[in-house]
């Protein structure tokens, strides 16, 4: 086992050298460089241009030099001193910006992950067990709709529900008393409140895929010679179902993941553009839109690397699972 | 599908019915025998007539290019066409009878606006006033325009009689679906922003089957190191979340591009993202393909390897290719729409489904004219389609299925 993981983590790191190469491409696509959008930015206000502090920009970032010599300079400063480079619009680090807004779109992701495995999971048994019943054929509807209509409309939609019948501004993950306060339980409570908007509209595509693939694994079960011979016995219907069947259905739930995860952040960022979440989708697009480079490329590379490992983290989860996974690679 | 199939076979065990006999050739009946001569094209196109959603799913989709085809003709306006007086007007249903002094006539007619002063937000609304009549007609001359290029014409579906050949204005109005922030017609504009859209979705799946087919027939045929470099850009591709990747990529186009630049820099965007899903099916059968004995026998008769490919392996999985074609165009339109939406993919003066969306980005403007959702609609038909289409054709073209 500790073999498996370890490969897998070796696997990973052409992975994320890829995603950083990537990123760094993004930051430097833009016409011109850091420091011209900088010295642009100042003249623009009227601040006069200090040249020494120029010269130690441009030390910093290895501008003028080789691309090579760049690309170093930023990624050592990200895995040596967790410095991301100056985001020009806010004026600030690029990472006081990040991580906050990271933890909101993760812990949206996840809570969407959970979301979709608690919705499919009994529906899917339900239309696997009543083929072709009434139920099976809602359900599959649900499914195809969930699946045709883009995230944002949904959001769209529910906002002007929300407003034209209930008379109520959905968006946003704090009500205003707690937008600035401190972490505490009632702050809690109020996010709580409000999460379960985005977890629904993200989880809808999601779910519809995780049941379709749920009924079809566990008919593919239902049919075997082991629910033949467990039903001669005379085990009750329930306890047949939940103990084998169900069991090895439930596999693809977690290799899954893998596939799943990249969506629901994916769905995070734009429906959290359309609801004005404080997560990375608005900051993303904003320093997309102002040509904000390090704060853009930063926040590509991380949502990238961290899709990554929740991806080994569900690899590792599935092979402990299923010992037949560990032991053929 | 093709995991729902229940295992005939056992069934008869557990009823204890025999199994029965296999009936001498002679004695089938005309319409079995006919299933043994049948090419397979044939067998294929019977089983997905079957396949109701499928049919369905096909017309649709047909019909929708239909609209992509005869966009001149089907829109009463042409896209950019405004009005400062009717901005935010809203639908007028589509009378087709008119009461005369002589009874019930077909005589179409939309009913004319009245404007109120809402009181509250001291703005000014339309109603749709029923006094007022506009008469209308089919196939009645309106701007003109030049269809596919080729030759002039000004006759439109649906339009009001009089008409003002002023191609910028709209000075009669019929919004069958509304207007706009500008007065622009809704329909129109949705009409026009099919053919952007369903185009791209075609473009961008044709680059991605060009990217999909050759690496994913590489990384079949040849095997070994390159499969393994290939497969494992497929398996980078699909680890990272895209929308933040093409919000990236697509928010890098030079500004100074015009707007059919930009449409095919969205376009190779997609696509280069697109391909992983062809290029797996098209590994997986070249796989399966490689050790067949037709394929050996093509390539002990000295053709070459390019021709064993085209000519001989290709054919056998083609219309699989077709299916999943079908499957990846609506995750194209999705995600045009979805960077339209967000203002990073297509720019006006082009007209798309997401930058007709981006009307209704905001709250406000969904609350006062809720009409602007309606191209989200087209997106969800258009999606639907194209999934039960291939869904159907994937069936269809499964010789192993039910």
């Amino acid at each position: 086992m500790l073999q498996f993981i370890l490969r897998r983590v070796f696997y990973m790191i052409p992975t994320l050298f890829v995603i950083s190469l990537v990123s760094f491409a993004i930051i430097q696509l833009p016409p011109g460089d850091y420091l011209t959008s900088l010295v642009a930015s100042m003249a623009a206000t009227g601040e006069t241009v200090d040249r020494a502090a120029l010269a130690a920009l441009e030390q910093r970032y290895g501008l003028g030099q080789p691309v090579y010599v760049q690309y170093w300079k930023w990624i050592s400063g990200i895995l040596l001193h967790g410095d991301f480079g100056q985001s020009f619009e806010w004026n600030q680090p690029v990472s006081t910006l990040l991580w906050g807004r990271l933890a909101l779109t993760f812990m949206i992701s996840l809570f969407t992950l959970f979301f979709t495995w608690i919705v499919a999971f009994p529906i899917g048994i339900f239309s696997a067990v009543r083929q072709y019943s009434w139920g099976d054929y809602v359900a599959t509807i649900i499914g195809y709709v969930g699946l045709a209509i883009p995230n944002f409309l949904i959001a769209l939609i529910l906002m002007y529900v929300a407003f034209k019948f209930f008379n109520q501004s959905v968006g946003g993950l704090f009500s205003p008393e707690y937008q600035d306060a401190a972490w505490d339980w009632a702050k809690l409570w109020d996010l709580f409140k409000h999460l379960w908007i985005p977890v629904v509209i993200i989880g809808t595509a999601g779910t519809a895929g995780l049941i379709r693939i749920m009924r079809a694994n566990l008919l593919d079960e239902l049919h075997k010679p082991y629910v033949v011979t467990a039903r001669a016995k005379g085990l009750s219907e329930e306890r047949l179902l939940l103990k084998y069947p169900v069991r090895v259905a439930l596999n693809p739930f977690v290799s899954t993941v893998g596939w799943t995860l990249p969506a629901l952040v994916s769905g995070e960022a734009i429906v959290s553009i359309v609801l004005s979440l404080p997560t990375t989708g608005p900051l993303l697009l904003r320093a997309l839109m102002s040509q904000d480079m390090y704060l853009a490329g930063s926040f590509i590379m991380l949502l990238s690397t961290l899709t990554v490992i929740g991806t080994l983290l569900s690899d590792v989860l599935l092979a402990w699972l299923d010992p037949r996974i560990r032991l053929t690679q | 599908m093709t995991t729902e199939v229940q295992p005939v076979s056992r069934e008869n065990k557990q009823t204890g019915r025999p199994i029965e006999p296999v009936q001498p050739e002679h004695a089938l009946q005309d319409s079995e025998s006919r299933v043994y001569v049948a090419s397979q094209y044939t067998l294929m196109w019977r089983k997905f007539r079957k396949h109701r959603l499928a049919m369905f799913g096909g017309i649709v989709t047909i019909a929708i290019y239909l609209v992509v085809i005869f966009a001149e003709f089907l829109a009463p306006f042409p896209s950019s066409a405004f009005s400062s007086q009717y901005t935010y007007a809203p639908p007028q249903p589509l009378h087709l009878f008119d009461e005369t002094p002589d009874g019930m006539r077909f005589a179409p007619y939309v009913n004319g606006y009245k404007v109120e002063i809402d009181p509250v937000a001291l703005r000014r609304t339309f109603v749709v006033d029923p006094e007022e009549k506009i008469p209308v007609s089919f196939f009645t001359r309106g701007t003109p325009y030049k269809m596919w290029w080729l030759f002039k014409s000004d006759i439109h579906l649906v339009g009001p009689i009089e008409y003002d050949a002023d191609p910028d204005r709209i000075k009669i109005p019929v919004y069958l679906l509304g207007a706009d922030r500008l007065g622009r017609d809704v329909l129109s504009r949705m009409i026009y922003g099919t053919r952007i859209s369903m185009t791209i979705g075609l473009v961008g799946v044709a680059l991605s089957f060009l990217l999909g087919i050759t690496l994913g027939g590489i990384s079949g045929y040849y095997g070994g190191g390159l499969d393994n470099i290939i497969q494992r850009a497929i398996e980078f591709l699909r680890s990272i979340p895209t929308i933040p990747l093409w919000m990236g990529l697509a928010a890098a186009l030079p500004s100074s591009w015009s707007p059919l630049q930009v449409f095919f820099g969205i376009t190779i965007i997609l696509s280069l993202i697109g391909w992983t899903g062809l290029a797996r099916v098209v590994r997986g059968r070249f796989l399966a393909l490689r050790t067949e004995d037709f394929v050996m026998s093509a390539r002990l008769d000295g053709n070459s390897e390019f021709r064993t490919i085209m000519v001989h392996m290709v054919p056998s999985f083609f219309s699989h290719i077709i299916a999943s074609l079908t499957l990846s165009i609506p995750g194209m339109i999705l995600a045009e729409t979805s960077l339209s939406f967000l203002g990073l993919g297509l720019r006006s003066p082009v007209v798309s489904w997401g930058v007709l969306l981006q009307e209704a980005q905001n709250i406000r403007s969904v609350a006062t004219a809720p009409w602007l959702l309606v191209p989200g609609l087209a997106v969800v038909v258009a999606v639907l389609a194209l999934n039960f289409l291939g869904d159907g054709l994937r069936d269809a073209a499964d010789p192993y299925g039910r």
